[in-house]
């Protein structure tokens, strides 16, 4: 799929503010003042991308506890996301819901899910809405190696194949669930193999691509939109952090992260192959520098706003009561 | 308004057909609300052929009046469905997914805990879940352990969550109607002992409002608070010690949440003795959570130890002779009023 210049920066903007995002975080979080649990999405910012550059605000995804770069990917606002990060009430959740939970509605996010295989079958009601109401609507689900495990994850595949929705599910393959390796967990030898059984299309591409991301994507999503049910991409990637800030990693060591940010850098693979034709390096650097700003204000209004209101505690757990 | 007398079953699939009429964006989803898909009767082909209707035939007729669309027959697969239904219910439907036996719960309880029930809270009030989960409860069929049960209990301790357990027609007609109406998920209970059990209907919609309870009987002696088929018992053993001299008040909270705590305390307040009958757990039932807000809002009104009439600690039985036993009963009650008026 040839993309447009404005298609290829927009792309890339999204990607250079995951990173810039996720890695002001791990440094904000040593600081102690992030309260909870941060899980960092940084050397997958492809997938994030490469899919939701085929949704539309009316089109809804389904996320996982790494959800920060899903957000980021569609459409939720970076002040609104880290000042819920920080529990304050200017956050997308008024500091209700903290990293695990950022939602926003209004642009077709479900929720960060800190239910592992959560997001699928919700995604599934979110097809089935858009099937029954006809409004050409698709939804996506994120869920990673780890989560691929999970009973409610076939549940969903099954669903969707007998009732042909409109969707996408998405399994982010980072050779990890928390501390435990894919090969260890994964029974089957291909995780796009085992939704391929259930009888739809699935396809294995390189998460660390954004172009055989957004390729695969594309495909899926137009079979949707016409009404030909469900796929499955699993997209290879890697986590440059652990599975949450505070791991010591020592199912690894820091050489083989160390090769991991080198050589397979999503962005540096984008820059290596847009660099020359349609944009130019300096094109890509100002707009590191602006996701570099915009994250600063983020940071800045996340830390002077006001904790939540102690009368917020018993609001909003039921519409009426 | 014409009334009709109708069965429980018909009362609550005469509110799923008139909201379906009403509100096109009402969907049932479930196993078998139809039935028969891909069966080899070659009658299906018709397009007649309801196999099921739900098992025991509460849905019958509603596929043939509102199609595959909008009567969705799914596969056995409850983390799916009510998964499947939470999802959708955010993003502009009014799903009603029935979980047949709610004892099936089990397999599919994150969806309605840690997802529906905690949506908009956890998003910061900006979502709204208008979200059915119909399922049976109760004992009395032998239908062993694992079809027999009632958790609403385990429910209502859910903050997201409101649940209905209906005594009678009339009732699970109006509160039906308001769950599907309502914007906040609904667990609604029930029993399948009722559903051939008949009451005054009225013909045309209505809603009951949540936490509103039903005094179905009146009286000065002693307060009976009893919920979905508990109240017939309660009702039963009421009339028998009225023939008796003893003037017993039944109380049906009809809603586990909300409950209606100050219609309850009323009635505690004006008879000063307490039987509460709970077919749902013999600890931290029900029975349990109502017993500890009347001894902490109204002790000073109680001239006798409250009374439970609840099951014992164990799974619920097969042999008809063991779940008898087993089931809180109008003897049962009965009993327990005696105590409570001689204490």
């Amino acid at each position: 799929m040839a993309l447009t210049k404005s298609a290829l920066l927009s792309a890339y903007r999204k990607m250079t503010e995951i990173r810039a995002f996720e890695d002001r975080l791990h440094e904000e979080n040593a600081t102690g003042d992030i309260p909870g649990f941060i899980h960092l999405y940084s050397g997958q910012e492809a997938i994030a991308v490469g899919v939701c550059e085929n949704l539309n605000d009316t089109d809804y995804i389904g996320s996982t506890h790494r959800g920060h770069g899903h957000c980021i990917a569609k459409g939720c606002d970076l002040n609104g996301m880290m000042a819920e990060i920080f529990g304050k009430n200017d956050g997308l959740c008024h500091g209700k819901g903290g990293s695990m939970h950022i939602a926003d509605l209004s642009v077709g996010m479900l929720g960060a899910n800190a239910i592992v295989g959560g997001a699928p079958s919700l995604a599934i009601g979110a097809a089935l809405s858009a099937k029954t109401l006809g409004n050409g609507g698709v939804a996506a689900s994120f869920t990673g190696d780890g989560g691929s495990n999970q009973g409610t994850v076939f549940e969903a595949m099954n669903m969707a194949v007998v009732l042909e929705l409109p969707i996408v599910f998405v399994i982010e393959n980072n050779g990890f669930g928390e501390a435990t390796g894919r090969d260890y967990a994964v029974g089957a030898p291909s995780i796009a193999g085992r939704a391929a059984s259930f009888g739809m299309p699935s396809t294995t591409v390189d998460g660390t691509d954004f172009f055989e991301v957004y390729d695969a994507t594309y495909e899926a999503v137009e079979r949707a939109r016409r009404g030909g049910g469900p796929s499955t991409i699993e997209a290879t990637a890697h986590r440059w952090h652990g599975h949450f800030e505070g791991d010591a990693q020592l199912y690894r060591t820091a050489d083989q992260v160390a090769e991991l940010r080198k050589n397979q850098d999503p962005l540096m693979k984008f820059r290596a192959k847009v660099i020359g034709r349609k944009v130019t390096a300096k094109e890509l650097d100002a707009i590191d520098a602006e996701a570099r700003e915009r994250v600063d204000v983020a940071v800045a209004k996340a830390r002077a706003a006001e904790y939540p209101p102690q009368e917020s505690l018993l609001s909003d757990v039921y519409v009426s009561y | 308004m014409t009334m009709s007398k109708t069965t429980y079953r018909e009362a609550i699939k005469a509110a799923l057909a008139q909201e379906m009429q009403r509100d096109a964006t009402v969907v049932q989803i479930g196993e078998d609300l139809r039935g028969g898909q891909a069966g080899t009767n070659p009658e299906l082909e018709s397009g007649k052929v309801e196999a099921f209707g739900g098992v025991l035939g509460v849905t019958k007729g509603l596929w043939t009046e509102f199609g595959s669309d909008r009567v969705i027959d799914t596969p056995i697969t409850e983390s799916a469905i009510i998964g499947m239904a939470a999802g959708a219910a955010l993003t502009g439907l009014r799903p009603v997914a029935e979980l047949m036996f709610m004892d099936f719960f089990g397999v599919c309880y994150d969806a309605l805990y840690n997802q529906a029930a905690k949506f908009r809270y956890m998003f910061g009030g900006k979502a709204r879940t208008p979200l059915v989960v119909r399922g049976m409860i109760g004992a009395g069929f032998s239908a062993a352990a694992q079809h027999s049960q009632s958790p609403y209990n385990v429910f209502a301790a859910v903050p997201g969550l409101k649940v209905v357990a209906p005594s009678n027609a009339y009732d699970a007609k109006g509160l039906l109607i308001q769950s599907i109406r309502d914007d906040d998920p609904v667990v609604f209970c029930e029993h399948k002992t009722l559903y051939d059990v008949k009451g005054e209907v009225p013909d045309d919609p209505y809603t009951i409002p949540f936490g509103v309870a039903n005094y179905t009987r009146e009286g000065t002696d002693v307060t009976i608070i009893a919920l979905s088929a508990m109240v017939n018992a309660a009702n039963t053993a009421a009339d028998k010690l009225a023939a008796e001299g003893v003037s017993v008040e039944v109380v049906d909270p009809r809603t586990v949440s909300p409950l209606d705590e100050e219609g309850i305390l009323e009635s505690v307040d004006s008879t000063g003795r307490v039987v509460i009958v709970d077919e749902s757990a013999a600890r931290c039932g029900f029975g349990h959570d109502v017993a500890a807000l009347i001894a902490t809002r109204a002790f000073g009104s109680l001239k006798a130890p409250i009374e439970l009439v609840t099951p014992p600690h164990t799974p619920v039985p097969f042999s008809p002779v063991l779940e008898q036993a087993w089931l809180p009963d109008a003897a049962r009650i009965e009993a327990a009023v005696r105590k409570v008026v001689s204490a």
